[in-house]
């Protein structure tokens, strides 16, 4: 096996693993270890990590999961992702989480963050407000109060304080990792063949489930041994895939696209691994700093509210041309709200720069895969002869 | 004596149950529901008074050698002679369709093919009957219609007619005669087919008699299902098909707590109290997946009958995961795992788990699963969906006592039955 | 009080009079006056604001002298005339999917086809988008959405949600700065007026006054009978208090007729006043959670009331303040008083919250069971629902029921199905009342 295919093995197993092996025994290691579990698409981490916690990413149950109890909670026409995760809950998978966050992201999980107190009790169950005003004195004061409100909750459920020095030190630590990840997307962005968008997603699920120190070394060295490495280049297209921020497709789609004949060099699968464009600052207040960051270096998704008529899609248009991508495939979750209702604004702002698109929607347990191979390979080919046209 | 009678009426069958005082079961009826609700309802409740009677007959003559082949006798003869009275009507209304211009210059022709035909088929209505004769289907339609269309063609040569015209005279007046009720009394009929069998020794003369003359009074009659609406009762007289099957199950199996019924076209959790009340109950939302039907869909994606469906999937050495329970995207689904090499036993097998998966949400949001679990309905009928189903009770609620009814299609209208009961004597 | 008009020509087959109060006929007289003026805003000069009924900040629109036109009346009104499915296929068909709120697609339908308001005439293009970001996130992308169409100003309000159960001084204190900072200024920029914080309170006394008199029109179905039904019966009630007439004098004579009718009715005994004229007698009464289906309003009532089905409480009513707890507007602290406005409406109350409302309501009105009505548009609302159903079954005894429908798309009313469901569900409530038979078993 070489160096590649064992990291990648690594994470598989990682992200197959449905019970969180790896993070029960990073818990166990050691006395007063806490663990708490996120939900897409953003959470401050660095608060969990100055706690002496485990920040774990909960992004439901896949296409492996078969869930009996969760869908007894939920309407047919609500999406996938809350009824997996209320069926890790209610079947014990989740039963060492400490605390479960629950960011504004949508109606559904917004909700669920109260259904989560009835259903769990014992649980520390917090819904993260983010601004929606982007102005430091007005969004900027009320999102410090909120993570002053969640720092004082861990500290509480760790039993320890949580320092400034301490929030400074993992601002840091996590400063790295969004480097790390960042140089990921850079690298797969002008090597696709040498970092297939199926290793690479398995990659960042990895950082969801360890500790990001570990998680960093294993960017680091998942770098090194694939540039190393020699693979064969594909005569594929460029796509951006847009519109999976919360629900996750199956890993099947995700190789379907690459098989269809598309290069995925851009993603929003996991936002909160490189939510912050670039470094947060290390020093000053570490709440300020953090705060700061959310308002004025972050991402933008659908959640997020763009104050700015004539940037609205912008970051798409951006994010097309950094990786040099040739098309746009909108894969959205069946019932996703926010990325379905966004979805019209960003086309149009893809065809005001004749940029082509396609769109589908996907549920985390798809089974079929003929009709994205299809679509796919249709997109693919037809980019191809638009620009040789 | 007195009678309470429950009917059931279902978008695809009729059933009636007929109870007696001490809330037995007299009688059973079943019907194919037809356009018309009020025949079928006429229908399911004659034969069930017909089973009832056949019940009584039956208490009068136990102990006595030979009841069973007496009682067949009995039956077959009622049988000929209803079917008889059938075919009297149903040329009579053929006769009565054969006129009009299509007819003009054939009528002789065409009266005299009718005249063939319906001889042949009164000619064949003793072997029909005979003892040991195996017939497709009870019903009228299916067993005039078979004989007509054997003897028709050569009866429209013989008399120089288009068998066309005698098959459009045919399709109209069968339509009228299914839909007309039976008529007369069963006694009566009873004692025509009584005397079709010839004179009867005294040790069984007596009992018939007796049984025959015992007066069945129509105590109270209460309609359910989805037809209700159209039954010519009074309000009070019909309770939704809930109420009515979770009494059903409840009399069928006192200790049911927890009811599923999978039909055709929806799904159904009830939670009963001790005493047969619903206490809560939920239904397949809005959308149909996870219903019966669905299996029926695949079952016509594979070009295979739905009874198939179960023998095969217990062939299954394993499960395939079926993601979606969308009857829309089945088939797709079931395409794209055999172009992936999946064994389709192994793919139904996974098809039937899905709709079980299915059933367990709605059970869970009824309240889970209570000793004692009665299942009923179509899917019940099948072994592969029932293994997986106890499977999952077992995996998620620790041992219960699953029972199934072979006769669980009545559990509806022994339920009214049961409501009319209580209407009665409460 | 009681006017009868006709609904149908003479000669129509079986003349029905539908029997409307004089506080009928003023509010109709209201809403024809919004959209009249709504109409011949551009002729007039005036300015216009879109906004959304909760959380939304009338008493403060007003002071700006600015009309208020809210598209979520505007995709109901369009529902129950009928239009609304016409539209979502537009929108559809314009690339929006099928899986999102059909209040959004009727309203950009409707404005694709011309922008013509339920009596014909055009509405006139917002000057202003205040967009209330309160309780549900889809009002977020709607005005994106509006903003795309219109290109004109758009000033966020955006209302933390309950996420403990609690509102904070935090959030009171990030609200009114966004009222300082973002929406006072953008409006006084659109409107030419100056800010006066004396008109506002003016309006939130007059706020105040016909909140009390709700309160006690939605308390009068405590009563047995109750006088009103609080759902069916409570669209129309809180008409006036949700939208374009809080804090107006219209709204305080609304109540003030609404409440001497109700008390009228109590003091005779009577039920609640259907299409149909005074219902029959009162034999379920059921507090309900969810919004009511627009394309089908009558058939769904009639559902309940052709069965003696009244309901005495319901959440819906609440979705544009919870007035019935306490809550009133206070001229005394204006923008902290809007604040809590906001913060405090049904949909920005977190779940466990929700839960504890309908428990107190299945109490105190004294009901015998709990109805859903789970709205596919609305995931605010129904994310959820099947978990409350088992608890206010767990924490009351009394049997829940849960039927499903949309907003404004005709396609998604199942009238057999949903009566079907309804009808199994009086029936049990009887049975179980009439005590439990012993059968067989027993």
């Amino acid at each position: 096996m070489s160096h590649v295919a064992a990291i990648v093995a690594r994470c598989q197993a990682l992200f197959e693993d449905l019970n969180f092996t790896a993070a029960r025994e990073w818990k166990e290691a050691a006395p007063g270890r806490i663990v708490v579990g996120f939900m897409p698409f953003y959470v401050p981490r660095e608060l969990i990590h100055a706690a002496g916690g485990l920040a774990l990413g909960v992004l439901g149950g896949g296409d492996q999961l078969e869930v009996i109890q969760g869908d007894a909670y939920y309407q047919s026409y609500i999406c996938r992702i809350p009824r997996s995760t209320i069926e890790l809950g209610v079947t014990s998978r989740l039963d060492f989480v400490d605390a479960m966050l629950f960011p504004s992201i949508c109606d559904v999980i917004r909700n669920l963050s109260g259904m989560w107190k009835i259903m769990f009790p014992k649980v520390k169950s917090r819904y993260v407000d983010v601004p929606q005003n982007f102005s430091d004195a007005v969004g900027g004061s009320f999102y410090v109060s909120e993570l002053g409100e969640l720092r004082d909750i861990l500290a509480r459920l760790a039993g320890r304080e949580i320092t400034d020095d301490a929030l400074r030190n993992s601002i840091a630590v996590y400063n790295e990792n969004r480097a790390l990840v960042r140089e990921v997307y850079a690298f797969r962005a002008r090597f696709p063949w040498k970092a297939p968008s199926a290793e690479v997603y398995l990659l960042m699920r990895a950082g969801m489930v360890l500790p990001v120190e570990e998680h960093s070394a294993m960017l680091r060295d998942y770098l090194d041994a694939t540039a190393r490495e020699e693979r064969p280049r594909r005569d594929n297209s460029r796509v951006v895939v847009t519109g999976a921020f919360c629900e996750q497709p199956p890993l099947s789609l995700i190789k379907s696209i690459e098989l269809a004949g598309c290069y995925i060099v851009d993603d929003d699968f996991m936002l909160v691994n490189r939510w912050e464009k670039s470094d947060v600052a290390a020093d000053g207040d570490p709440l300020a700093a953090l705060s700061h960051a959310y308002l004025h270096d972050s991402l933008e998704t659908a959640a997020k509210y763009q104050p700015d008529q004539s940037k609205k899609g912008q970051w798409l248009i951006e994010a097309v041309q950094r990786s040099g991508a040739e098309g746009v495939i909108f894969a959205s979750a069946s019932f996703c709200d926010p990325a379905l209702l966004e979805r019209p604004m960003l086309q149009r702002a893809l065809a005001a720069r004749g940029i082509p698109y396609i769109a589908f929607k996907f549920a985390e347990n798809s089974g079929q895969m003929q009709p994205i191979r299809e679509q796919a390979g249709t997109f693919a080919d037809s980019i191809k002869l638009w620009s040789a046209a | 004596m007195k009678s309470f009678i429950g009917i059931d009426l279902g978008s695809t069958t009729t059933k009636a149950v007929v109870l007696d005082e001490n809330q037995d079961v007299l009688g059973r009826g079943i019907t194919n529901s037809r356009a018309n609700y009020d025949t079928a309802c006429k229908v399911a409740k004659y034969e069930a008074l017909l089973g009832a009677r056949f019940t009584l007959l039956a208490r009068a003559l136990q102990g006595i050698a030979n009841q069973d082949e007496f009682l067949s006798a009995l039956e077959r003869g009622f049988r000929l002679d209803l079917f008889l009275d059938h075919v009297d009507d149903l040329e009579a209304t053929c006769r009565e369709k054969a006129s009009g211009e299509r007819f003009k210059g054939h009528e002789d022709g065409v009266a005299t093919a009718l005249g063939n035909i319906f001889a042949a088929l009164r000619a064949d209505a003793d072997e029909l009957f005979a003892p040991g004769a195996r017939r497709k289907s009870d019903f009228f339609r299916d067993l005039a219609g078979a004989r007509f269309m054997a003897v028709g063609e050569a009866a429209a040569n013989a008399a120089g007619v288009s068998y066309d015209l005698l098959l459009n005279v045919y399709d109209k007046a069968i339509i009228e005669v299914e839909n007309r009720p039976p008529q007369g009394e069963i006694a009566d009929r009873l004692s025509r087919a009584l005397g079709r069998l010839g004179e009867l020794p005294e040790s069984l003369a007596i009992p018939v008699r007796s049984a025959l003359d015992i007066e069945m009074e129509e105590t109270s009659v209460v309609g359910t299902g989805y037809g209700r609406v159209t039954l010519p009762f009074a309000k009070e007289n019909i309770r939704s098909e809930i109420l009515c099957h979770g009494l059903g199950a409840h009399m069928m199996y006192p200790g049911t707590s927890t009811v599923l019924d999978i039909g055709g076209q929806d799904t159904k959790a009830i939670q009963v109290d001790p005493t047969g009340i619903v206490e809560n109950f939920q239904m397949n939302d809005r959308c149909a997946a996870g219903c019966g039907r669905y299996l029926g869909y695949i079952a016509d994606e594979m070009n295979i009958g739905l009874h198939e469906l179960g023998p095969l999937a217990m062939q299954a050495t394993r499960t395939v995961r079926i993601n979606s329970t969308c009857t829309v995207f089945a088939g797709a689904e079931l395409r794209d795992r055999l172009a992936l090499g999946e064994k389709r036993e192994d793919i139904i097998a996974g098809l039937h788990r899905a709709i079980i998966l299915r059933a367990m949400s709605i059970l869970s949001r009824s309240g889970g699963v209570r000793d004692q679990f009665t299942f009923t309905g179509g899917v019940a009928k099948n072994e592969a969906a029932v293994k997986e189903l106890r499977l999952l009770i077992r995996e998620n609620y620790g041992e219960v006592t699953i029972n199934i009814n072979p006769d669980s299609i009545y559990t509806g209208a022994l339920g009214a039955a049961c409501f009319a009961h209580r209407a009665a004597i409460h | 009080m009681s006017t009868a008009i006709p609904t149908r020509p003479a000669g129509a087959a079986k003349p029905q009079a539908v029997v409307k109060d004089g506080s009928m006929l003023k509010q109709k007289e209201m809403i024809s006056g919004n959209y009249a003026r709504l109409e011949s805003a551009v002729t007039d000069g005036r300015k216009v604001v879109s906004t959304f009924v909760p959380g939304n900040l009338n008493e403060l629109i007003m002071c700006f002298d600015v009309l208020n036109n809210l598209p979520e009346i505007n995709a109901i009104q369009n529902g129950m005339r009928k239009k609304s499915g016409g539209y979502i296929m537009e929108a559809e068909k314009r690339g929006h999917s099928e899986d999102v709120c059909t209040y959004v697609k009727a309203d950009l339908g409707m404005i694709e086809k011309g922008n013509l308001g339920p009596d014909g005439q055009k509405l006139p293009d917002p000057n202003l988008l205040l967009l209330s970001y309160t309780g549900c996130f889809t009002f977020m992308k709607w005005f994106e959405l509006l903003r795309d169409r219109y290109n004109c100003e758009t000033a966020m309000l955006h209302v933390p949600y309950q996420g403990d159960g609690q509102i904070t001084q935090s959030m009171i204190s990030y609200v009114v700065k966004q009222l300082r900072e973002e929406v006072i200024p953008k409006m006084e920029r659109v409107s030419g007026v100056k800010f006066d914080i004396d008109r506002l309170r003016e309006n939130l006394a007059r706020s105040a006054r016909a909140e009390e008199d709700f309160v006690w029109v939605l308390n009068s179905a405590k009563s047995k009978p109750s006088p009103i039904d609080a759902y069916f019966g409570g669209v129309y009630y809180i008409g006036p208090i949700f939208t374009a007439f809080r804090g107006t004098e219209d709204a305080v004579e609304y109540y003030q007729l609404l409440r001497a009718e109700i008390a009228e009715r109590l003091a005779n005994g009577q039920g609640p006043v259907t299409p149909n004229g005074d219902m029959g007698p009162e034999r379920y009464r059921l507090v309900v959670e969810g919004p009511p289906n627009w394309t089908s309003f009558r058939d769904f009532w009639k559902m309940l009331y052709d069965d003696g089905a009244v309901v005495v409480a319901s959440t819906y009513t609440k979705v544009g303040g919870i007035y019935d707890q306490g809550f009133r507007h206070d001229p005394a602290k204006p923008l902290e008083s809007l604040a809590e406005y906001c913060l405090g409406c049904y949909t920005n109350r977190n779940m466990p919250s929700r839960i504890d409302l309908i428990e107190r309501y299945m109490n105190e009105f004294e009901a015998d069971g709990f109805l859903i009505n789970s709205i596919k548009s609305c995931n605010s609302f129904s994310a959820g629902q099947l978990l409350m159903l088992r608890e206010i079954e767990r924490r009351t005894g009394k049997p829940a029921a849960f039927i499903e429908s949309d907003l404004v798309d005709p396609r998604y009313f199942s009238p057999a199905n949903i009566k079907n469901r309804l009808e199994s569900y009086f029936q049990m409530i009887e049975q179980r009342r009439a005590g439990h038979v012993p059968a067989r078993a027993a």
